[in-house]
């Protein structure tokens, strides 16, 4: 039991390690700051859940895991807010987005 | 298995690390630093689980609330000049 | 009512952080817990847009179709980023939520999908800027726009 549990938390942190430095890559390697946000995106969402995963895997039903899951609670919330308040500033400072815009733009 | 996980996490904070000198606006730098942030928080508790210690986690969730407190604040103060009362 | 529900969603949080059981640390944690609820009374927090408790009913089906969606997007937006091929761009969608917690939780999916963020937002037009054309044609189908609306559940 405990080598099958071992085996999924080796899975779910090869993937997540996998996330982080694709998205670590993405950050370098993307034009300008509306690409980069996705890239960051990605280390927020996939990269915390699989780990956190992993975690829960490897520790059972206990208090710890609640901490676990209020650490991935508190990520999933904040992130997605810091992600717009710096698109949302780097508008309103007058930096247009690369690519073709479709439609009228606010 | 912790340890790999743990190097995975260096190696990516090295690479954030060469965005935040590379960055050319001040935005990519903030931005990069909330990364940074995130990917600290994880090898916290990946540390905390490595060496049997998983009280580590209370640090992990308190850094991550001054992480999204201190980015937010960053940026106001970079919008507006101040961070509010009387200038 | 409300503030009842959330001493008690508060004093949850405590009993399961602490850890420690016995009655001093339990009365400390009563007496934080009411501390709390009656300053966010007095500052007239606690409305529907403080404590959106209409969505409880619906939020596990949600959650688990917004993970279903994450996972989806990170792979896509993984093969973007080792393929080097990206054509952004951006364009405006409009929310068809009515109370303003929708609305921010629609924000919220949006941004939360890698590969879609909100960039600004007027009265009930976002503009979205997006990686490729197909992140965008999925924003622009109003899927998720259905799902947010469905979970309001005030129309």
């Amino acid at each position: 039991m405990e080598l099958i549990l071992d085996i999924f938390t080796g899975i779910c942190f090869f993937i997540g390690s996998l996330c982080i430095i694709i998205g670590a890559c993405g950050l370098i390697k993307l034009p300008d700051v509306f690409s980069r946000i996705h890239a960051a995106g990605m280390i927020d969402t996939g990269g915390t859940a699989f780990f956190i995963l992993g975690m829960i895997f490897q520790t059972g039903w206990s208090l710890i895991t609640v901490k676990l899951i209020l650490i991935g609670v508190f990520i999933f919330f904040t992130s997605p807010v810091t992600s717009h308040v710096t698109a949302n500033l780097a508008r309103q400072k007058n930096i247009l987005p690369l690519g073709k815009k479709i439609g009228k733009i606010l | 298995m912790f340890l790999a996980s743990l190097i995975a996490c260096a190696i990516t904070g090295i690479l954030i690390l060469v965005r935040i000198i590379l960055g050319k606006t001040t935005f990519d730098r903030i931005l990069a630093v909330n990364s940074l942030g995130t990917v600290i928080v994880i090898g916290i508790s990946l540390h905390g689980f490595y060496s049997n210690r998983p009280e580590f986690l209370d640090i992990a969730i308190v850094y991550a609330l001054i992480n999204f407190i201190g980015t937010v604040a960053v940026l106001k103060l970079f919008s507006t000049g101040s961070l509010g009362g009387d200038k | 009512m409300k503030s009842l529900i959330l001493f008690f969603i508060l004093l949850t949080l405590w009993l399961l952080m602490s850890g420690h059981y016995s009655i001093l640390i339990i009365s400390l944690g009563i007496f934080s817990c009411a501390f709390c609820v009656y300053v966010a009374k007095r500052g007239k927090l606690i409305d529907d847009e403080g404590l959106p408790i209409f969505f409880i009913p619906r939020l596990l089906n949600y959650i688990i179709w917004l993970f279903k969606e994450i996972l989806k997007s990170n792979l896509s937006t993984a093969k973007v980023i080792i393929n080097g091929k990206v054509e952004p761009e951006t364009f405006t969608v409009k929310a068809s939520q009515v109370t303003d917690v929708a609305k921010v939780t629609y924000a919220n999916s949006i941004t939360l999908t890698p590969g879609t963020v909100t960039t600004k937002m007027q009265k009930d037009v976002f503009e979205v800027h997006a990686l490729n054309s197909d992140f965008g044609n999925d924003v622009r189908t109003n899927e998720m726009d259905n799902k947010v609306t469905w979970l309001e559940g005030k129309k």
